[in-house]
C-alpha cells in the first residue's frame, strides 16, 4: 500500500455555527478498496460524504482525490472528476424516465454545444445517440432494461436503490460513495445487497466508500473500517480490528442495536 | 397507416411543415380570410412563441418568472428602433428578420444578466426579481424620449406578416424541441428535479439556468418584435404584469414542460379571448374562474409533463426490432 491513495482527506472539520459536525477528519481510501465509515447516527458520516463531494465546504482541512486538492471545487466539477454517489434518502429525478436519469450522469461527458443542440448539428445528434446507446447498456447490466422507458418516482423501492447506484456508475466514477445503501432492506435482501456490491466492484473496479449501519454487511464486505463519533474518528482498521477495538464497542456496539 | 403514437416520418414531417407555410402565403397572397382572423392567426402565432419561450423557465426549469412581458419590451422596441430609426429604408426583406434578430438577441443579453441573478435565488425570491425586472424596463422605457416614452412608438411598419409569423413560431417550437431534447435540457429539468442531485451528477447547473434564461428571453424578444410590427404602436403599457400574466395563463393552463402544452395552451388562450369578447366585463370574471378550476383539478395544465410524441425526436423512441 504504497501507492498514493485515491482519496485522502487532511485535517477535515466542519462547523455549523456552533456545532461542530465533523472534526479532524482524516481518511485515506485505496485505490480497489472497499472501505467503511460506521458510527452512531449523528456521528457526521453524511456530512464525511458532503464535504467530500463539494456540497459544503470544509471549514479547515484539504480533501485531495488522485493527489490533487478538490476543496472548493463545486459539486459538478468533483463529479466529473470522478466521484459518483448515491443518497442516504434516494433522490432521483422522480418525474423523468429511468433512461433519463442515467443520461443526465451521462451528459457530462458529451462535448456538444447547446447553439449545436438547437439547430441540431450532426455532432449533437451522434453524441446523443452514443449517449443513448451507452445508457441502454448500463441498464442492461443493472437489470433495468425493460423499465428503461417508465418513471422513476414508479418503480419499485429496490430498483430505485439498484437505479441511484446506476446513475451514480454513469459519471464512470473511479470512486464510489454509497450511503447507506441497505437502508430499509430485510436482511436477506442485504445479502443479496453484499452479493451485488462485489459484483459492481469486480466488474466496474471501482473503489468504494461507503456509510452503513448494517454491521454484517459492513464486516463482511469492507477491507478497511473508519469509526466516527461525534464527529470524531475513533478507529480505523480492517474489520477485525475493529471488531475487537474497546473504543468501539464502547461507543457503538456495546449500544442496544436499534436495526432490525 | 398514420400512427399518433409515434413521430411522423421526417418526410411527411417537412411535407406538412411546407404546407402550412404554403398555405399562409396563399392566404396573404389571395387574400383567403378577412383581416380580423388574419390578426387572430398572427396573435396566435406570437402567443405560441411567448408561451414557449416562458414554459422554458417556469415549466422546465421550475422556477416562477413573472418577466416576460419585459423580454418582449425590449425585443419590440430594439426592433422597432432597427426597422424605423436605424434601417429605415431598407428593404424589408432583409431588414424585418434582422430587426426580429436584433430584438431578440437585445433580450437575450438582458436574460443572460437575470439568469446570473438565479444562481443564487430560487423560487419566490426569484419571482420578486424577475417582477423587479418587468418594472424597471417598463418604467426605463417610459423615461427614453428617443423611443417616445410613455406616449409610446409609432410609425412602426405593417411587417409582420402570416408567412413570417408561420416561419417564427415553427422555427421557435423547433429549436426549443431540440434543445429540451438534448444535454442542456436535460439538465435544466434536473435543476426542476432535484438541484443537489443534480449537480452531484455532474451537471453544471449554473449553465443550464443561464442557457433556460437567454434562450427564452430571446425567443420572448423576437415575439415582441413580431407583436410591434403587428400593432405598428408599442407603448410602456403594452407591457406590464397583465401582459405577463397572460403569458403564464397559457403556460400553466397548457401544461408545464410541454412543447405540445404550450401550443395548446396558447391556442385556447387566444381563442376564449375571442370567443368571449361580447361578454364584455364578464370575460374577466370567466377567465380568471377557468384558472382557478384547472390548478383544483389539473395543477400541471392540460398536458403537464406530458409530450404529443409529434414534438418528441425519433431517437427517444425504443427500437422495437431491439428488444424481443
Amino acid at each position: 500500500m504504497s501507492a498514493q491513495p485515491l482519496l485522502q482527506t487532511r485535517n477535515v472539520t466542519q462547523r455549523f455555527g456552533g456545532l461542530t459536525a465533523v472534526s479532524d477528519f482524516s481518511l485515506e481510501v485505496a485505490e480497489g478498496h472497499a472501505h467503511g465509515i460506521i458510527g452512531p447516527n449523528g456521528a457526521g458520516k453524511t456530512t464525511a460524504f458532503n464535504l467530500i463531494t463539494g456540497i459544503y465546504k470544509p471549514t479547515e482541512g484539504d480533501i485531495l482525490f488522485r493527489g490533487k486538492p478538490i476543496t472548493g471545487l463545486r459539486p459538478d466539477e468533483i463529479a466529473r472528476r470522478g466521484i459518483g454517489r448515491t443518497f442516504q434518502n434516494i433522490r432521483l429525478f422522480r418525474d423523468l424516465s429511468v433512461l433519463d436519469n442515467v443520461r443526465i450522469a451521462s451528459d457530462s461527458r458529451s462535448r456538444y454545444s447547446w447553439p449545436g443542440a438547437m439547430v441540431q448539428l450532426p455532432s449533437a445528434r451522434r453524441e446523443e445517440k452514443q449517449t443513448i446507446g451507452a445508457c441502454e447498456e448500463l441498464l442492461e447490466q443493472f437489470g433495468l432494461a425493460e423499465v428503461a422507458r417508465e418513471r422513476a418516482g414508479g418503480l419499485p423501492y429496490g430498483s430505485q436503490r439498484r437505479l441511484e447506484i446506476a446513475r451514480a456508475m454513469a459519471l464512470k466514477p473511479s470512486l464510489l460513495l454509497l450511503d447507506e445503501p441497505a437502508a430499509g432492506m430485510n436482511s436477506a435482501e442485504t445479502l443479496k445487497l453484499v452479493e451485488f456490491l462485489g459484483w459492481l466492484r469486480d466488474h466496474f473496479s471501482v473503489t468504494m466508500l461507503l456509510i452503513e449501519h448494517h454491521m454484517q454487511l459492513v464486516m463482511t464486505f469492507c477491507d478497511r473500517i473508519t469509526v466516527l463519533d461525534f464527529g470524531a474518528t475513533i478507529a480505523e482498521g480492517g474489520p477485525e480490528d475493529i471488531r475487537t477495538n474497546a473504543k468501539v464497542i464502547e461507543a457503538y456496539l456495546g449500544e442496544e442495536p436499534d436495526e432490525g | 397507416m398514420l400512427r399518433l403514437d409515434r413521430p411522423p416520418s421526417r418526410g411527411l414531417l417537412l411535407a406538412l411543415l411546407a404546407a402550412v407555410l404554403a398555405s399562409c402565403f396563399a392566404i396573404e397572397q389571395f387574400g383567403l380570410v378577412d383581416d380580423y382572423i388574419r390578426f387572430i392567426l398572427i396573435t396566435l402565432g406570437i402567443n405560441v412563441i411567448l408561451c414557449v419561450s416562458l414554459n422554458l423557465v417556469n415549466g422546465w426549469m421550475g422556477e416562477f418568472s413573472v418577466g416576460h412581458a419585459g423580454f418582449m419590451a425590449l425585443g419590440a422596441y430594439l426592433s422597432a428602433c432597427v426597422s424605423v430609426k436605424w434601417l429605415g429604408g431598407a428593404n424589408p426583406l432583409w431588414m424585418f428578420p434582422l430587426a426580429v434578430i436584433s430584438g431578440g438577441l437585445a433580450a437575450g443579453v438582458v436574460g443572460f444578466l437575470l439568469g446570473l441573478l438565479s444562481f443564487k435565488t430560487r423560487g419566490d425570491y426569484l419571482a420578486i426579481i424577475t417582477l423587479a425586472f418587468l418594472m424597471i424596463v417598463k418604467s426605463g422605457i417610459e423615461n427614453i424620449s428617443y423611443v417616445g416614452g410613455p406616449r409610446g412608438f409609432l410609425g412602426i411598419g405593417n411587417e409582420t406578416s402570416l408567412p413570417w409569423t408561420a416561419a417564427w413560431t415553427i422555427l421557435t417550437l423547433w429549436a426549443i424541441r431540440n434543445l429540451v431534447y438534448s444535454r442542456f435540457g436535460r439538465a435544466i429539468v434536473a435543476v426542476r428535479e432535484d438541484e443537489i442531485a443534480a449537480t452531484a451528477m455532474g451537471v453544471d447547473t449554473r449553465k443550464a439556468k443561464l442557457v433556460a434564461f437567454v434562450v427564452s428571453s430571446f425567443f420572448g424578444g423576437v415575439a415582441g418584435a413580431l407583436f410591434a410590427h403587428q400593432l405598428q404602436f408599442i407603448n410602456p403599457g403594452s407591457f406590464d404584469i397583465v401582459k405577463s400574466t397572460e403569458i403564464l395563463v397559457m403556460v400553466y393552463l397548457g401544461g408545464i414542460g410541454s412543447i405540445a402544452g404550450s401550443v395548446l395552451g396558447a391556442t385556447v388562450f387566444t381563442v376564449l379571448t375571442q370567443v368571449l369578447q361580447p361578454l364584455g366585463t364578464w370575460r374577466m370574471v370567466i377567465m380568471p374562474l377557468l384558472l382557478v378550476m384547472l390548478m383544483l383539478f389539473r395543477p400541471r395544465g392540460i398536458m403537464g409533463l406530458r409530450e404529443w410524441s409529434w414534438f418528441v425526436p425519433r431517437r427517444e423512441f425504443e427500437e422495437k426490432e431491439k428488444s424481443s
